[in-house]
């Protein structure tokens, strides 16, 4: 869903990065929307921290080019750095500064105007409820309330794009709630924002996703395009016995992948296996021939489904099928 | 370079390190611990040694010269006996540390303008060997011999001779304080910017300020200014100890001994920056500047006299910037000499700072590869 205008803020082709034998990094493709918030959905070691930095000019691509508004990267990180904010996976803000002491730091580095330097302080103080932390030292506060530090930090110049690395991977459900808000406040401001995480439902929230498995990008798309393309694959089984009914489904034809949730099994199916209906009836018929009675239905698909489809064992069966 | 970022990175480091109570006890407590340890263990004015006396002469000027001897307070009259084999034993039991001798013949030698005694010292310590050459000083109050001065083409005979045992190469204990204002800055000065940058890499800030567009030069530049007041101030505690405590002469000028000290201060600091650029943790960083300390301390002629050592380790010692700092440190304030007179030594440290400092700018990379 790139805008009318079709104004990319980031544009990588090819990009790989290898540390010795490891691609970490392998021949990604990217085109991330302006003013959107685009998600890198993967596992731990996928790839994503990998292609931030790079992404970013810290770490230089081993292949590929890279193109941040309209800058060329790596050549002109240095000119990029005016215009980023960059939120590193671990807290990289000073404990030993208090929360003003940080902002103040971050601002005459990032070149806020000396000027404008105390107001925006003060606003980012009030808009991140700092209130009455302001003589805090950063060490001392909560995971949630580092992150909402480090993400005003990370905005302190308004940069037109902000790269945040598992910002909430240290945060309680709650902070992180109020935390996607501050996101989505940003990029209704005009910000594009890239946040890579390993959390479904934060990758649900995003405008846009890329995922990524073993340095590979192996599906992108809007959230509901990349669900869309699992219709009529996803299926609810209820079993007096789900432990059993697993064993006994995996086997069956043309299913990728089963996994319990509660009392009921959720079952992936291959592209192309059969229709939802055919499937239903097919899997409620060898189980009963099992003696293992069950009741299968279709559901829709969530972004879960997406990733086992596209990640890990399930997908190298789907190309081995194909 | 931007005035405002380098000044941020300042305005940093002096709040993080006004709240690390650890460095700052350092910046303190290390200058005044080595002083008052170094310091007491050198102290010039001994009192009350135990001596031990031969008169083998017992005559009236005899009597006088022992006496004026005790009356220094140097030493006071702990034995006596009758023969110098005595004395010599008790100094190896460690009874006395001074045995004072007079021969026989003490009234002849007196008229011949030959020695008169003889103070024997425990030379295993060499503030006794100080303290037994101010004993000789002892004057004589007969003006007799001076009929017989000899003739000025050879040096005047010591009219009492010391003879020490155990350690004829006497140190020059003064030597030691001014010498450890370059110790001490070496052993500080290193270690704070050694850890300065490891510690940012390791808490993981770095990534954070690669990020931005501060630059590598404000980022070194930066780390260092503060450490350059905190070591004047170092300077100025053992500066003022030692001249209170100690009675350390000042016979240069106070700028020139401060200029020299800024010139080390640099050099450790960058050095310092160096090795943080290198080092992958904090005592990756700590086990490095021991590696520069060791050498510095032993080579540097804070120890050992340079002119002893072998040409291999003299070399060494010419890389060292301590060494460097103790020849202008002494010239300066034990001989009144000029930083201009020591041109060479000051040019050595400036050449040390611009290498260390280019190559610790060099080789920061704003990169994680």
């Amino acid at each position: 869903m790139i805008p009318a205008d079709g104004e990319v803020a980031i544009r990588a082709s090819g990009l790989t990065r290898r540390f010795g034998d490891l691609v970490a990094v392998d021949r990604v493709d990217l085109q991330v929307p302006a003013r959107h918030v685009y998600g890198f959905l993967g596992p731990n070691g996928s790839g994503k921290s990998t292609t931030i930095r790079m992404l970013c000019g810290l770490l230089t691509p081993s292949a590929g080019e890279i193109e941040v508004l309209g800058l060329r990267i790596p050549a002109e990180a240095e000119a990029l750095r005016r215009h980023i904010g960059y939120m590193t996976q671990k807290f990289s803000l000073f404990e030993d500064l208090s929360v003003r002491e940080n902002l103040d730091f971050l601002a005459a580095i990032q070149g806020v105007p000396r000027a404008r330097t105390r107001a925006r302080i003060d606003q980012l103080i009030e808009q991140y409820h700092f209130g009455d932390l302001q003589k805090q030292l950063a060490g001392t506060m909560s995971g949630g309330q580092k992150q909402r530090l480090a993400l005003a930090c990370a905005v302190i110049h308004e940069p037109e794009l902000l790269f945040l690395d598992e910002p909430t991977s240290a945060v309680d459900p709650e902070s992180r709630r109020d935390f996607w808000e501050k996101l989505f406040e940003l990029a209704d401001a005009g910000t594009t924002l890239l946040v890579s995480t390993h959390l479904m439902d934060e990758a649900e929230r995003c405008h846009r996703l890329a995922i990524l498995d073993h340095g590979v990008l192996v599906a992108d798309g809007t959230p509901q395009a990349l669900t869309g393309r699992l219709q009529g694959r996803t299926f609810i089984v209820e079993s007096a016995d789900p432990r059993r009914a697993q064993r006994l489904i995996v086997d069956v034809p043309g299913v990728l992948s089963v996994a319990q949730v509660g009392n009921s099994l959720r079952v992936l199916t291959a592209a192309g296996a059969a229709a939802a209906a055919d499937m239903c009836r097919h899997i409620d018929a060898t189980l009963a021939g099992a003696g293992q009675p069950v009741h299968t239905h279709a559901t829709p698909a969530n972004l879960e489904d997406v990733f086992v489809a596209v990640t890990g064992p399930a997908a190298e069966q789907a190309e081995r099928a194909a | 370079m931007n005035g405002r970022r380098l000044w941020a990175i300042v305005v940093k480091e002096l709040r993080q390190l006004s709240r690390d109570r650890i460095t700052l006890a350092m910046i303190l407590g290390i200058p005044i611990m080595q002083l008052v340890l170094f310091g007491y263990a050198i102290n010039l004015n001994l009192r009350g040694l135990d001596a031990g006396i031969v008169d083998q002469a017992n005559t009236a000027g005899s009597r006088a010269l022992v006496m004026d001897m005790l009356a220094t307070d140097v030493v006071s009259a702990a034995r006596t006996a009758n023969t110098p084999q005595q004395l010599m034993a008790m100094i190896r039991r460690g009874d006395i540390s001074i045995g004072i001798v007079v021969p026989p013949d003490f009234e002849r030698r007196r008229i011949d303008g030959r020695p008169v005694a003889q103070v024997l010292v425990d030379g295993s310590d060499t503030t006794v060997q100080s303290a037994a050459a101010q004993l000789a000083q002892t004057p004589l109050d007969s003006a007799a011999p001076d009929l017989r001065a000899p003739p000025a083409s050879t040096p005047p005979t010591p009219r009492i001779s010391v003879v020490s045992f155990y350690n004829p190469q006497r140190v020059s204990a003064i030597n030691i304080v001014p010498g450890l204002i370059g110790v001490i800055m070496t052993m500080t000065m290193v270690l704070f910017t050694a850890i300065a940058i490891v510690r940012e890499r390791e808490r993981g800030n770095m990534e954070l300020l690669i990020a931005t567009p501060l630059t590598s030069t404000e980022l070194m530049v930066g780390k260092v200014l503060p450490y350059i007041v905190i070591g004047l101030l170092q300077t100025s505690v053992i500066l003022a100890l030692g001249v209170s405590l100690f009675a350390v002469p000042i016979r240069g000028s106070v700028l020139d001994v401060y200029l020299a000290a800024g010139l080390l201060i640099l050099a450790n600091l960058s050095l310092g920056l160096l090795i943080s650029t290198r080092a992958q943790s904090q005592f990756q960083a700590m086990q490095m500047t021991f590696f520069i300390f060791l050498p510095s301390i032993l080579l540097s002629g804070f120890m050992f006299p340079f002119a002893g050592m072998p040409k291999a380790a003299q070399w060494l010692a010419e890389i060292l910037p301590l060494t460097h700092f103790l020849r202008l440190i002494r010239g300066v304030m034990l001989r009144g000499a000029s930083l201009w007179e020591l041109w060479h030594d000051v040019l050595a440290l400036v050449v040390f700072v611009a290498v260390m400092m280019g190559a610790a700018i060099g080789r920061f990379r704003k990169r994680l590869d």
